[in-house]
């Protein structure tokens, strides 16, 4: 029996060795690996999105402001799966137990145990949650910096919005330091200006149990805030701006002549990035992208439209440059001239008479232009239009800019196989045919014709503060040629007869172009009921005359005359740059707020608005 | 009844090593259950310290009664013993799917937890009876196995309490193997037993309710069901291994607070042990256990008679097979059968049963030794 005791004594320090062997094994072998894993359990690695940088106007007034925003997150093997939970948490959390449902049983995303239930909470959901978390072990609410967006829809296409980061982006090796659920610029200056305002994650490490319930921070880095950064916009211009365009479909652009500061840049209808800031919902996405209107659309640098009128302004240089006119040169307007055999009208329907550039310019003369069109060649035409900027970017530092078009000869034959015909270079002399431009365009054009003929690459950012270096062409025309121009422009508005009158100021001395797209030809029978087939107007302005400090584009989409439905809203541009100029700083902040209060609700609510079609001045 | 003679051969060094694992479990048991989200601490330890008092006093009871006078009435016990199983169907309290408790009023109690005792105390007499260095064949095992084994195996087995009807078994055939079994049928069992195991398996494995074959395909592969036994095992030996060379430090543990282990302060006190005091302190917790089982085989050789040495013998063999049942479930060596760490895992009934079970052993040894004052 001794011996069989032994036996087992033996037997058991060998299992005993055993045992030491695979302690050894787990604790000093892979000790190191189990360690991580431990830690792994029990630490939450979470990235905290630095607060964004302040995008101010140009006069230091805040657009933005940083705002917490409380999102609604579980870790799902924490929370109890019955029934009772579900009802209540979807009551809780003001969502529907069938939504509820569908959010828990998607797989959540990103390797995490996290799902988030829902965005945006509000107050009093916030302070429920909070007050009932223990009852849902898992729950917990996740406070992260949104953007507010202190006049909501004001500037919306400039500034832009915040968005998650698209699939592409999370790929991208530039957005590498982004916590994937941060919110980024996808449009405006939030996104061509991201890498400035996003600034710089933390992070911290959060002990968990295994329920995912927090329970202290081990570590924490504080994140660095993103730079605040000035815009070049004039708040009260913008605002002047929008307010003009309410209820209107059109753009308008303000630009600094001298600097190519863009001073506001609207288009209408707009949308409030407010929407966004929280994470926008599908179906508000919806509303806005399938919205027929396109309030998504910038159609200050998104949207071609034949420059119509204004785009005399080109031809007429084109033709001094070349020597087929002087300032003198007349011809006598008889309200329509036959071209290839056919009558093609002035829209001064009984004719100007005899009549030179300086008329032809300030009243807007077909006829005179048609004369020069069947002067001068197609592609010398464009050589000028190219020379001003058409025909291609601007170069702004908002994304999405498209080119517009200036038809050559040569581009007939390559893209449509037809060679070019006498009667459409008459067409592209007063802006019409293939000719297409955007607002931007158009407003940069005006620009190089009131600074001395210098092309500047336009931008948003302040210099001083990290915006594009002055990048300028010169369009290589004798500056005589451009003060007839602008004499011209300056007849258009402060003379009696120029179509511009209406944009005829007391304050300032305002210059300016009228234009009227054609939409279907010059049927009147059509015009009038139905308002798709209204002429689109144009305008474009500088003031004041002597030493231009802003030049103004504006463009109504079936607004019909452009000196009545544009005009009057570079007038109104114009003047509340002049008055911000002059203004100090309290005066502003006080009728800021009044006008916010007054004319913000119409510039987002309201699609349709008044509009005149009664025939003024027209050109 | 009590001489200076048993007082001077009191074995102390055994008595202290249990007593310091019960302590150590306590301070264990304090760590893993101590609070991370509750202002106040489950009273877990207070009430395993009282247990422990309670165990003291009821091992002195043990230890001033002759072990003879016990096997004495051992057979008597054994069927009180079978009587209270039986019991366990009728009356028996449920809990976590098994039926295993008799309510007492304040406390439950949990028969087969005593039982293993009484069968120790009725196999002892049994087989001291039958004389020594015994030659059993088939037919005398198949014998004594239908008198004891059979029917409070089955009564275990199907509360269900799969731990307990294992290591009942494994007393059983270790005890038969101390009082002498056949050499040949020794091999051939063994041959037998490792040639028939897949076959044997399928027909076991038929008999088994739901989650006790989760634990042994979780066993055989912890990835197959991770938030269920798979996931205790991979959390226990993520647990034990995160401990390194010198532990985490004593209350510095996280994976039992946390709750990424579960029954942290019960069945997988060990882990926690291990997470908080390394290979070190897990080394030497393991030679308490070596030093309190050769102490029990020391003791089974030493008795003055048969009765004695079966006892402690068969005593030794069941808080081996717990401790390496246990040991080696925390360590993903050994299937999860619920088996508790002897002395050292929550529960009053177990650490009760263990003092028990060492005062008998000590019993043993206290008597072993004729008067050296006659």
């Amino acid at each position: 029996m001794e011996r069989r005791i032994l036996a087992s004594s033996y037997l058991v320090l060998l299992v005993f060795a055993l045992l030491v062997l695979k302690l050894f094994n787990l604790q000093i072998i892979r000790g190191e690996e189990y360690k991580k894993v431990s830690d792994n359990n029990r630490l939450k690695i979470v990235r905290r999105p630095a607060p964004r940088g302040i995008i101010y106007d140009r006069n230091g007034m805040a657009f933005v402001s940083d705002m917490p925003f409380f999102d609604a997150s579980a870790v799902k093997k924490g929370l109890p799966e019955d029934w009772n939970t579900l009802f209540s948490l979807s009551s809780l959390l003001n969502i529907s137990t069938e939504t509820l449902k569908a959010i828990l049983n998607k797989p959540p995303v990103n390797n995490s145990d996290e799902i988030k239930l829902k965005e945006n909470l509000s107050f009093d959901e916030v302070a429920t949650l909070e007050a009932r978390k223990m009852e849902f072990p898992g729950l917990q609410v996740d406070v992260r910096t949104g953007r507010k967006y202190l006049y909501g829809a004001l500037a919306g296409h400039v500034l832009g919005y915040l968005n998650r980061l698209t699939p592409g982006q999370l790929k991208n090796d530039d957005f590498s330091d982004v916590p994937q659920e941060a919110f980024v610029g996808q449009y405006g200056a939030e996104k061509f200006y991201d890498d400035l305002l996003r600034g710089v994650a933390g992070g911290e490490i959060i002990e968990v149990d295994a329920m995912g319930r927090e329970i202290r921070v081990v570590s924490f880095e504080p994140s660095i805030k993103g730079k605040d950064i000035r815009l070049t916009i004039d708040m009260m211009t913008q605002l002047e701006a929008e307010r003009s365009l309410a209820g209107k479909t059109g753009a308008v652009v303000a630009v600094d002549p001298q600097t190519g500061e863009i001073l506001a840049l609207a288009s209408s209808p707009s949308f409030d990035p407010n929407l966004f800031s929280g994470g926008i919902s599908h179906d508000e996405w919806s509303s806005l992208a399938d919205n027929p209107d396109k309030p998504l659309l910038n159609r200050a640098i998104q949207s071609r439209y034949p420059p119509a009128s204004t785009f005399k302004v080109i031809t007429a240089i084109a033709a001094l440059e070349q020597g087929i006119i002087t300032e003198d040169t007349t011809f006598d307007c008889r309200g329509s001239l036959k071209i290839g055999g056919r009558d093609v009208g002035c829209w001064q329907k009984k004719g100007h008479g005899r009549i030179g550039l300086h008329r032809a310019l300030a009243e807007s003369c077909d006829v005179y232009f048609y004369e020069i069109g069947k002067r001068i060649n197609i592609n010398t035409l464009a050589d000028y239009a190219q020379r001003f900027g058409l025909g291609r970017t601007s170069g702004i530092d908002i994304n999405g800019e498209i080119t517009g078009m200036v038809p050559t000869s040569e581009w007939k034959e390559r893209v449509k196989h037809e060679k070019w015909y006498m009667g459409e270079t008459v067409s592209a002399s007063i802006g019409q045919g293939y000719m297409t431009a955007t607002p931007l365009q158009m407003a940069m054009l005006t620009a190089a014709v009131v600074n001395g003929g210098r092309l500047i690459k336009p931008s948003i950012l302040m210099r001083d503060e990290g915006g594009p270096s002055l990048n300028e062409e010169s369009v290589r025309v004798r500056a005589e040629t451009l003060d007839i121009i602008m004499s011209g422009m300056r007849g258009a508005v402060q003379e009696r007869s120029g179509t511009g009158w209406s944009a005829n100021s007391k304050l300032t001395s305002i210059g300016g172009k009228t234009g009227t797209a054609q939409v279907v030809g010059k049927d009147s029978f059509s015009k009038g009921y139905n308002k798709k087939f209204k002429d689109h107007a144009w305008f474009i302005s500088f003031a004041p005359v002597n030493n231009a400090e802003i030049a103004v584009a504006v463009f109504v989409e079936n607004g019909g005359f452009g000196g009545v439905a544009a005009a009057p809203i570079a007038k109104n541009v114009i003047e509340a740059y002049m008055k911000s100029k002059t203004e100090n700083e309290k005066l502003r902040l006080e009728k800021l707020k009044e006008m916010t209060e007054k004319s913000m609700p119409e510039i987002v609510n309201e699609a349709s608005g008044t509009e005149s079609s009664e025939p003024g001045s027209g050109d | 009844m009590i001489d200076r003679r048993l007082i001077y051969n009191f074995d102390w060094g055994m008595f202290i090593a249990a007593l310091l694992l019960a302590l150590i479990g306590v301070s264990t048991i304090y760590s893993a259950t101590r609070p991370v989200f509750d202002a106040e601490q489950q009273s877990f330890y207070i009430r395993q310290l009282y247990w422990i008092g309670l165990s003291v006093i009821f091992f002195l009871a043990v230890i001033s009664v002759d072990y003879r006078q016990i096997v004495r009435y051992s057979f008597l016990i054994y069927g009180a013993g079978i009587i209270l199983l039986i019991l366990v169907i009728f009356i028996g309290r449920k809990g976590m799917g098994a039926q295993r408790w008799i309510p007492l009023g304040f406390l439950s109690f949990q028969p087969s937890e005593f039982f293993k005792l009484f069968f120790i105390l009725a196999m002892s007499r049994y087989l001291a009876a039958m004389g020594e260095n015994l030659d059993l064949g088939m037919l005398k095992i198949s014998k004594i196995a239908a008198v004891f084994f059979v029917v409070p195996a089955i009564l275990i087995a199907t509360q269900p309490d799969l731990g307990t009807a294992l290591i009942l078994l494994f007393i059983f055939i270790s005890m038969l193997f101390i009082a002498g079994i056949r050499r040949r049928l020794l091999v051939i069992a063994v041959i037998i037993g490792i040639i028939s195991l897949p076959f044997v398996g399928n027909v076991f494995w038929g008999g088994l309710k739901g989650y006790q074959k989760n634990r042994i395909v979780a066993f055989m592969d912890p990835k197959v069901d991770p938030q269920g036994v798979g996931y205790h095992i991979k959390q226990s030996k993520v647990t034990i291994g995160s401990g390194g060379f010198t532990g985490k430090g004593y209350m510095k543990g996280t994976q039992g607070p946390l709750r990424f282990l579960p029954e942290k302060h019960t069945d997988f006190i060990f882990a926690i042990f291990a997470e908080e005091w390394g290979f070190v302190g897990s080394l030497i917790l393991f030679l308490f256990y070596l030093f309190i089982i050769l102490r029990g085989f020391d003791t089974a050789k030493k008795a003055r008679d048969l009765e004695g040495a079966y006892l402690a013998a068969g005593i030794t063999f069941m808080f081996t097979f717990y401790f390496i049942i246990n040991a080696g479930m925390t360590m993903g060596m050994t299937p999860v059968v619920g088996a508790p760490l002897p002395l050292m895992s929550y529960g009053g009934t177990a650490l009760l049963s263990n003092f028990l079970s060492l005062a008998l052993i000590e019993n043993v040894r206290m008597r072993r030794l004729p008067n050296p004052f006659n």
